[in-house]
């Protein structure tokens, strides 16, 4: 049985994750060992390009596009079977997450679905059970929103175990933001007619987990969707092809990827999910659960380790901003360790539940200092600070790291994540 | 095309400083964005579509698996101790350890399912080196029949029958301490089990603002 385990784990989860990533072309470089790029600088790229690209012609058109030879960002898969793999956060512009590079986490590995068998069962409280097709669902009106998505233990190795040579990746690399595309869930619940007693619904997954979720109704009918595609194509199988919940602002946990069954219901299920796992150990000796909405949050991304500053030299800081109770409406940062604060400037437009580009420039003085950014959101809620954070919830809590992250740097310039402040 | 020459006009007009002259020839709406009188208005959805196809009794049966905390969606049958340390030694071991004492290393750990130490302060908020259990976090019992029926063991999920997963759960519990092993589970007895953690979990107080919760 542990060697059947350890070579699914070895095996099939490892490829499919590999499958998600676009191969380069023979005369490219080939992608770096997955895993090795996170801590360490990137690999110098040393591919054969013409000396002048005015002089021969260039290549030829092609069915697929891939990355220059010189870019090579990938995720950092951890764990197997129940796995997650980083997102690149260090390496990206502006705020869309390329869909290869967007982070995920599954339980029971990748699932693969044929989008000819696929079905979508709602049913319960309601006045008509439904069975969609995939051709179903894309038949009625389509939304398109952009989000991020975040896991719920984003920050957790970071908070646990910090160590100064972490990159913004391994620090907060479980958080993306994509243009998604589907169908309002409310459309689809007026298309059953949900009976007055259903309060929540069952989210339920067709993988090898067959992952579940007791969702409230009131958010299903708010802004929830069921997405089938991001960034403009079909969603990836990472991602929950054919058809996932997205649910803007909640714990990625809940926007159940393959999703293939929605059941309403009175009360909550009790799922693992929802009582052993993602639940929040606090301080006082309690667990919060159905904590559902992340909270405003921020975190540099650019310079962080590996960087080295100059001296005197104008650089920009900058980093993303994120809230799952609307709109971010400011990010201070701090260059002197949290004494003193600037208002940063926001990349518009600033998009409600979704990824914020900020940046401050800056001239460093050739002193050690400390970087920090927080975050404001339109609620008024600040990101609380590490002191304030730890005291409220408490070291072992498990989920929801969103304190104020530190970065020193040091007597020669370099930038490495610091120490809590 | 009336609209495009408007636009130009009123690119024109603001290009030129010169007041504010509107698009004459649509007619107004809110926001000031017109719509010309011969193109109608965006069309309203209808209160259902009919897509889809009725799913009947026998294809929701199919894939209505949950069982939930007042014990909706057991099946019929019953699992004892004896047979579950059995059914434990065989399917769940290997990974979770013969005590289960949890398994694996780095990135691949297989969790811990059984402690028996006292943990009358649920004390894993401050210090995250005490494993959360069944026994000292998990808050419903019926929670077990319901995960490990979906998704357990990890290399052949759902090839349990249900007086199997009966019997794994009746094992579970008593060896966490949390029921005698002559406990026989079943669909009446599971959801009348206690867990010692049942009253520890507390709704989100959180609701955004400027107070940190």
């Amino acid at each position: 049985m542990l060697a059947g385990a350890a070579a699914l784990a070895g095996g099939t989860a490892l490829e499919a994750l590999e499958s998600q990533s676009a191969k380069p072309s023979a005369s490219a470089l080939p992608v770096p060992p997955v895993g090795t790029a996170v801590g360490t600088p990137e690999a110098p790229a040393t591919a054969a390009v013409p000396p002048d690209a005015t002089k021969i012609v260039g290549a030829p058109t092609s069915p697929l596009s891939v990355r220059s030879p010189f870019e090579t960002p990938v995720r950092t898969p951890v764990g197997v079977v129940t796995g997650a793999s980083f997102t690149p956060i260090h390496q990206l512009s502006g705020t869309i997450v390329p869909s290869d590079l967007h982070f995920e986490r599954h339980h029971a590995g990748v699932a693969q679905i044929d989008p000819n068998r696929y079905k979508l069962l709602v049913h319960g409280l309601v006045d008509r059970p439904l069975s969609l097709t995939l051709d179903d669902i894309r038949s009625f009106p389509p939304v398109t929103r952009t989000h991020f998505l975040e896991c719920a233990g984003n920050g957790r190795t970071a908070y646990r175990s910090p160590k100064p040579e972490m990159t913004p990746q391994l620090v907060d690399g479980m958080v993306s933001n994509a243009e998604w595309t589907g169908v309002s869930v409310a459309t689809i619940l007026r298309e059953v007619g949900i009976r007055d007693d259903a309060r929540w619904a069952l989210a339920e997954g067709g993988d090898a987990a067959v992952l579940s979720r007791s969702i409230p109704v009131e958010k299903l009918l708010d802004d929830a969707i069921l997405v089938y595609a991001q960034n403009g194509e079909a969603l990836r199988p990472a991602a929950g092809y054919p058809v996932r919940l997205l649910l803007p602002g909640w714990e990625g946990n809940t926007c159940i990827k393959w999703i293939r069954r929605l059941e309403l219901i009175r009360q909550p299920n009790m799922s693992r999910d929802e009582t052993s796992k993602y639940t929040d150990p606090l301080a006082n000796g309690t667990a919060r659960q159905f904590s559902f909405v992340l909270d405003a949050k921020s975190t540099i991304t650019s310079p962080t380790y590996p960087a080295r500053l100059v001296k005197d030299r104008w650089t920009q800081i900058s980093g993303l901003a994120w809230t799952g109770r609307g709109r971010i409406v400011r990010v201070d940062v701090s260059t002197d360790g949290g004494r003193t604060w600037t208002e940063a400037e926001l990349q518009e437009p600033v998009q409600a539940k979704a990824l914020t580009r900020f940046s401050h420039l800056w001239r460093w003085d050739g002193k050690p200092t400390v970087m920090m950014s927080r975050s404001i959101d339109e609620t008024g809620y600040v990101q609380p600070t590490y002191r304030q954070f730890a005291e409220g919830r408490g070291l072992g809590t498990d989920y929801h790291f969103n304190c104020i992250r530190s970065w020193a740097v040091r007597a020669g310039g370099e930038v490495v994540f610091g120490v809590p402040a | 095309m009336r609209s495009a020459v408007c636009l130009s006009a009123q690119i024109f007009t603001m290009v030129s400083l010169f007041g504010t002259v509107a698009c004459r020839d649509s007619e107004p709406t809110i926001g000031g964005v017109g719509r010309p009188s011969d193109v109608g208005p965006v069309v309203a959805a209808p209160a259902r579509f009919n897509f889809g196809t009725a799913a009947d009794s026998t294809a929701i049966a199919a894939w209505n698996i949950d069982a939930n905390a007042a014990g909706e969606g057991l099946p019929p049958g019953s699992g004892t101790y004896n047979e579950g340390a059995r059914l434990y030694s065989q399917q769940c071991a290997a990974c979770h350890g013969q005590d289960g004492e949890g398994g694996g290393a780095g990135a691949v750990v297989y969790p811990k399912l059984i402690s028996r130490e006292p943990t009358p302060d649920f004390p894993f908020g401050r210090d995250p080196k005490i494993a959360r259990t069944i026994g000292n976090y998990w808050p419903y019992a019926t929670t077990l029949y319901d995960y490990i029926h979906r998704t357990m063991p990890l290399t052949a999920p759902g090839s349990l029958t249900p007086p199997e997963i009966y019997s794994i759960v009746a094992y579970l519990l008593a060896e966490n301490g949390v029921v005698p092993k002559t406990t026989v589970v079943d669909a009446a007895s599971l959801p009348e089990i206690k867990m010692p953690a049942r009253d520890k979990f507390v709704a989100d107080d959180r609701k955004g603002g400027p107070a940190f919760r």
